[in-house]
C-alpha cells in the first residue's frame, strides 16, 4: 500500500499519461457535444462524452499500441477498488506502448456531482471518456459477446488479439493478463 | 500409505473447489426453459414468502434489486408499475434484495423496509439472507429480472434480463423488454427476445 502511494503521488508528479492526444477537451466542449449528439444537460463536463457509435473506434483502434479498456463507474465498489491498479500498470507500462482508457459508464445526472470531483480527487492520470448510450441491450455485445453487463469488466486488445474480462483485477492479475498482449 | 491417501483426498478436494469456484463465476445459474427453485425468504413485513405461497399464479416477476443501486433505483417506479398492471393478470412482482447488508449497509433489513414505506412498494420485498437464493437463479447484477411460467412440472424459466432498453428516462423506451415477454407468455406465444443484457450494481457478497 504505500509502496502504491509512492507510485501514485510519482506520477502525479511526473504527470504522467495525461492524454496529451486527447482531441476532445473542455475547451472545445461546444463541438463536442454536437459531434458527439449527447446529452446538452451537461455542456461542462470535463471528460469527452460518447454515445456507442461515437466510443467504438477506441475498441478497434490498429496502432501499435496495447489499450485496457477498463468500464467502471464512482457507484461501482469493487471498479473503485482496482482502479489503482490500472493507474499503476498504466505508468509502468507507458513506455511499453500501453494505454490505459477508463470508461465511466456513470450517469448524466452524476458526471458533475460525482465523476469531476472523484477523478480529481484521485488525481487519475488515465485517460478518462464517458459512454452515455441506455441502448445497452445493443452495444453491450458489440464490446464482447460474452459480456453480460456487470462491472467491473475490462477489455485489453492490441491488433493482433483482444481478451475480455468480466471480473475485478488485482495488480498481479492485471499485470499477468497485460503481458500475454506484450511481446 | 494413510498419509498419502489424505493428501490425495487434500488435492481432490482442493481441486474441486477450485473448479466449482470457476463454474460460479463463468456459467452458473438458469437459462431459459429451466425449472426455477421456490425459496423462503422474509419478507420486510417479518413474513416468509414463497413462490408456492401464490395458489392462482400464472407466474411470476422475480426481480433482483436493492436499495443503493443507481440503476435499480432508477427502476424503482416501473417495477412498481409492472405489479400493478400484472399482479391482477397473475404474474405479480417478487422483488429480491441478493446483496449481503454487512458489505452494504444500504440495503439491510430495516433499510430495505424504510424503502419500501418510502415508495410504497405493492409487492414483497425480501432479503436473500445468507445469499444462497442469487447464485442458484445466476443473477449478476441488480436489477436483474427473472420470469417464471408456473406449469405442472414447475416454475420455467422464461425471460430473463433488464425491464426495457433506457434506464435513463421511462418516457424514451423504445422495446419494453419484461412487458412483451409477459403479455407473450400470458397469449401461449413465443417470446421473440428472452434475454436482454444491461449494465447494473454487481451483487455485493
Amino acid at each position: 500500500m504505500p509502496r502504491f502511494i509512492l507510485i501514485v503521488s510519482l506520477s502525479v508528479f511526473l504527470m504522467v499519461g495525461c492524454g496529451s492526444k486527447e482531441k476532445k477537451t473542455v475547451e472545445e466542449n461546444t463541438a463536442v457535444l454536437a459531434e458527439a449528439a449527447t446529452s446538452s444537460e451537461n455542456p461542462e463536463v470535463s471528460f469527452p462524452v460518447y454515445n456507442f457509435e461515437g466510443f467504438e473506434p477506441l475498441l478497434h483502434k490498429d496502432d501499435d499500441k496495447t489499450y485496457i479498456v477498463n468500464f467502471w463507474a464512482t457507484w461501482c465498489k469493487p471498479c473503485i477498488e482496482e482502479l489503482p491498479y490500472f493507474e499503476q500498470v498504466g505508468a509502468e507500462q507507458k513506455d511499453n506502448n500501453v494505454e490505459v482508457i477508463l470508461v465511466s459508464l456513470d450517469m448524466p445526472s452524476m458526471w458533475k456531482s460525482r465523476l469531476e470531483p472523484f477523478v480529481e480527487k484521485k488525481g487519475l492520470k488515465s485517460k478518462v471518456v464517458i459512454l452515455d448510450d441506455p441502448k445497452q441491450n445493443d452495444w453491450i455485445p458489440k464490446v464482447a459477446e460474452e459480456w453480460g453487463g456487470g462491472i467491473p469488466a475490462t477489455l485489453i486488445y492490441n491488433k493482433d488479439s483482444r481478451g475480455f474480462y468480466e471480473q475485478g483485477f488485482t495488480y498481479e492479475e492485471l499485470n499477468t493478463e497485460l503481458n500475454k498482449f506484450l511481446k | 500409505m494413510k498419509t498419502l491417501k489424505i493428501i490425495g483426498l487434500l488435492v481432490l478436494v482442493l481441486s474441486m473447489g477450485a473448479f466449482s469456484e470457476k463454474t460460479v463465476v463463468e456459467d452458473a445459474g438458469y437459462g431459459i426453459g429451466d425449472i426455477a427453485t421456490d425459496f423462503s425468504l422474509k419478507n420486510i413485513d417479518g413474513s416468509m414468502v414463497s413462490l408456492s405461497d401464490y395458489k392462482d399464479a400464472k407466474g411470476f416477476l422475480v426481480i433482483f434489486t436493492c436499495n443503493t443501486c443507481p440503476y435499480a433505483v432508477a427502476y424503482e417506479d416501473r417495477i412498481i408499475g409492472l405489479d400493478e398492471k400484472y399482479k391482477k393478470q397473475g404474474v405479480p412482482v417478487i422483488a429480491i434484495n441478493p446483496n449481503n447488508p454487512s458489505a452494504k449497509p444500504g440495503d439491510s433489513f430495516e433499510a430495505m423496509k424504510k424503502r419500501a414505506s418510502e415508495k410504497g412498494f405493492t409487492f414483497p420485498y425480501l432479503l436473500d439472507e445468507g445469499q444462497k437464493v442469487y447464485p442458484q437463479y445466476g443473477a449478476t447484477r441488480t436489477p436483474h429480472i427473472y420470469l417464471l411460467e408456473k406449469t405442472a412440472s414447475g416454475n420455467v424459466v422464461k425471460y430473463i434480463g433488464a425491464i426495457d432498453d433506457n434506464y435513463q428516462d421511462a418516457s424514451k423506451v423504445e422495446e419494453k423488454f419484461v412487458e412483451n415477454a409477459v403479455d407473450a407468455m400470458l397469449a401461449g406465444k413465443e417470446i421473440k427476445v428472452a434475454t436482454t443484457k444491461a449494465i447494473g450494481c454487481t451483487i455485493k457478497v
